[in-house]
């Protein structure tokens, strides 16, 4: 667990960028800071492992005050992720890796098995390991960022924007597998982002900042989106809130009805408008008209394949996002193997969204309600 | 003397110099004035490396007094001569023998040296990547650590530059030894030219030239074994980012610089 404990950070020419924050990182989970520019959210992370001093108030891990830990000690049981991944150009992708273990006095062959293990999980080919960082693309350095600072198996890691310099598609499948391998590893993190989609795909607290430094609010994600504290921090977590809301709610029974389907390579039968090609393991393909095929065999390119495709027990959002992007409307639901189960309408899931509970209000602390409790040991 | 005829002959008997065995041996022989002058050159550099190597990396690590790098570059534009002889002037009487005029040579070859060994030195820890000292702070490198395993392995191709310019300048400027009576090859070019020898005077300058190029090779060849293949390799187009109109990228940005990822690597 981290604590800040009433942290202020004044510069000398005056600027307060963290103004009296008081914040618990509960272990084992991700607290995401997030606000605008100059909010200073990476103040408050790089003062856990003091590359930035607090002038007021105390940090402590675990219990323990981090102001009277030795820096570097303190800095090598800390993992510590940055934007630009920040690698070795000198040194080879396995040496990166291998970092803090060598600083704490590993042998190299110990240094090299953990940094070989490490560069898998982080879904890099072996391969890799003997290239140098210039050789990567952004993300594939990004990747070796994340396991330099994994190498020693620190507890907590602190992670300042480290998927916001690659492209789109890259960083929404970094984050995917952040998410996963956070469950294998159990770490607590401190995550900041300016991006408040990624602040709430990721975050199990997010904690929002104002500029100026102070903390508008502390939260589950689902909380924040229902219930924000003041103008802020509604305006912050965007328009969208209430769509983005629905993908926190596991889907309840929906009402699924059974669709006519056809196997890609066949004649299509019957006389409905849309019908759902599959094929021969019941994986949905795409949508077919039969009107326009004149009664011969399916082919590839009469596919409509503008459908998303949600599955059950997936979140409402999902649910939702099929019916309304499937050209036949009806919203296809697949299960974990990805096989056809039914389809569903829209106004179908809108009834199952109606029937579901919004997050309490805590009336009594706007800031920190739904803020992830800590266990009373921890405290 | 301007004829083609009259060029050929001065190549031929520079030749003939050259290669008469009689000027290569014995005490004031083409192998002695060679051996004098790459220990003239080689004390020059041993002592400019000792100064402007740890003082470059001060300044370059801590970033404080930057001046001194831009006041000996300054400092190279006192002419060498006559620097050459005040001090021959002003040490030579307080010392004996050999070392009255040792000492005032070697003097003017540091003075020398030390501007492009301290700018290539402070150059190369300034253009290390923010990020990476960043990094290398974060994971619980200690200042001396930062130094030694980040800092300095990515300055090399700048020092090792500034070494490359350095000796090719003390290597041709230790010719003026010889005009306070020390030896080395300048001494074959002072005499040559005083006495009226002049395949002598060529075959000095050739030599020094010759020199040269050989240490500037074997200096590149040190370079390539020094200098890890990961800084060799071509440098990442700058301003690679694709997310730089968000507020808080220009933000991130403004702290780290050197823009890049994003973009792959050119690989081989």
């Amino acid at each position: 667990m981290i604590r800040f404990d009433g942290v202020t950070k004044q510069y000398p020419d005056g600027t307060v960028a963290v103004d009296d924050l008081s914040l618990t990182a509960p272990t084992g989970k991700i607290t995401v800071l997030v606000g605008p520019s100059g909010c200073g959210k990476t103040t408050s992370l790089r003062m856990v492992n003091r590359m930035i001093e607090p002038t007021r108030g105390s940090i402590s891990l675990d219990g323990q005050d981090t102001g009277r830990m030795p820096q570097a000690e303190l800095r090598r049981g800390i993992g510590y992720v940055i934007q630009h991944a920040g690698l070795f150009p000198h040194r080879t992708v396995l040496d990166n890796i291998g970092t803090v273990p060598r600083l704490l006095g590993w042998d190299r062959k110990r240094t090299a098995e953990r940094s070989r293990e490490l560069l898998e999980r982080v879904g890099l080919e072996l391969h890799l390991g003997d290239r140098y960082p210039a050789q990567l693309s952004g993300g594939q350095q990004q990747r070796v960022g994340v396991a330099r600072a994994l190498a020693a198996d620190p507890p907590v890691m602190l992670m300042d924007e480290p998927f916001s310099a690659v492209d789109p598609i890259v960083r929404d499948q970094l984050q995917d597998e952040f998410l996963r391998l956070q469950d294998e590893l159990g770490k607590t993190i401190v995550f900041v982002t300016h991006d408040i989609d990624e602040a709430i795909k990721l975050g199990d607290q997010v904690a929002v900042l104002r500029v100026g430094g102070t903390l508008a609010q502390v939260a589950e994600p689902s909380y924040l989106l229902a219930h924000p504290a003041d103008d802020f921090v509604a305006d912050f977590v965007g328009r969208d809130r209430g769509y983005r809301a629905l993908q926190f709610q596991a889907t309840p029974r929906l009402p699924l009805r059974s669709e006519r389907t056809v196997v890609l390579g066949e004649r299509p039968e019957g006389s409905a408008a849309w019908l759902l090609v599959v094929d021969d393991d019941r994986h949905p393909l795409g949508w077919v008209e039969p009107a326009r095929i004149g009664g011969r065999a399916v082919e590839d390119s009469d596919l409509h394949r503008g459908g998303t495709v949600a599955r059950a027990g997936g979140t409402l959002r999902g649910a939702l996002d099929a019916a309304l992007s499937s050209p036949s409307r009806r919203g296809v639901v697949v299960d974990d193997s990805g096989s056809l189960v039914g389809t569903v309408l829209a106004h179908e899931v809108l009834s199952a969204i109606e029937d579901t509970d919004r997050p309490e209000r805590d009336e009594d602390d706007p800031v920190h309600g739904g803020a992830v409790a800590v266990a009373a040991d921890e405290a | 003397m301007a004829s083609s005829g009259g060029s050929a002959l001065v190549i031929g008997s520079l030749f003939s110099w050259l290669l008469d065995p009689a000027h290569w041996s014995g005490p004031d022989g083409i192998l002695t004035r060679l051996l004098e002058h790459l220990w003239y050159s080689v004390l020059a550099m041993v002592i400019a490396l000792a100064i402007a190597l740890p003082l470059g990396l001060w300044i370059g690590h801590t970033g404080r007094m930057r001046w001194l790098v831009t006041a000996t570059n300054a400092a190279r534009a006192v002419p060498t001569l006559g620097l050459l002889f005040a001090f021959a002037l002003w040490l030579g009487p307080a010392l004996r023998g050999n070392l009255a005029f040792l000492l005032p040579s070697t003097v003017v070859l540091v003075l020398l040296a030390v501007p492009p060994l301290l700018a290539g030195t402070y150059a190369g820890v300034e253009a290390v990547d923010p990020a990476a000292r960043d990094a290398a702070r974060g994971v619980g490198m200690t200042g001396w650590q930062v130094l030694r395993q980040v800092e300095l392995p990515c300055a090399l191709p700048l020092v090792m530059s500034g070494v490359r310019t350095a000796s090719l300048q003390v290597v041709a400027t230790a010719t003026i030894a010889a005009l306070i009576g020390l030896g080395g090859l300048g001494r074959l070019l002072v005499d040559g030219i005083a006495f009226g020898d002049y395949p002598q005077a060529a075959a000095g300058a050739l030599l020094v030239a010759v020199l040269a190029v050989l240490l500037e090779g074997l200096l590149a060849l040190l370079q390539r074994r020094l200098v890890s293949p990961g800084l060799a390799r071509t440098r990442r187009p700058v301003g690679g980012s694709r997310n730089d109109d968000d507020a808080a990228a220009v933000e991130a940005n403004a702290r780290l610089p050197v823009g890049q990822g994003g973009i792959p690597g050119g690989s081989s």
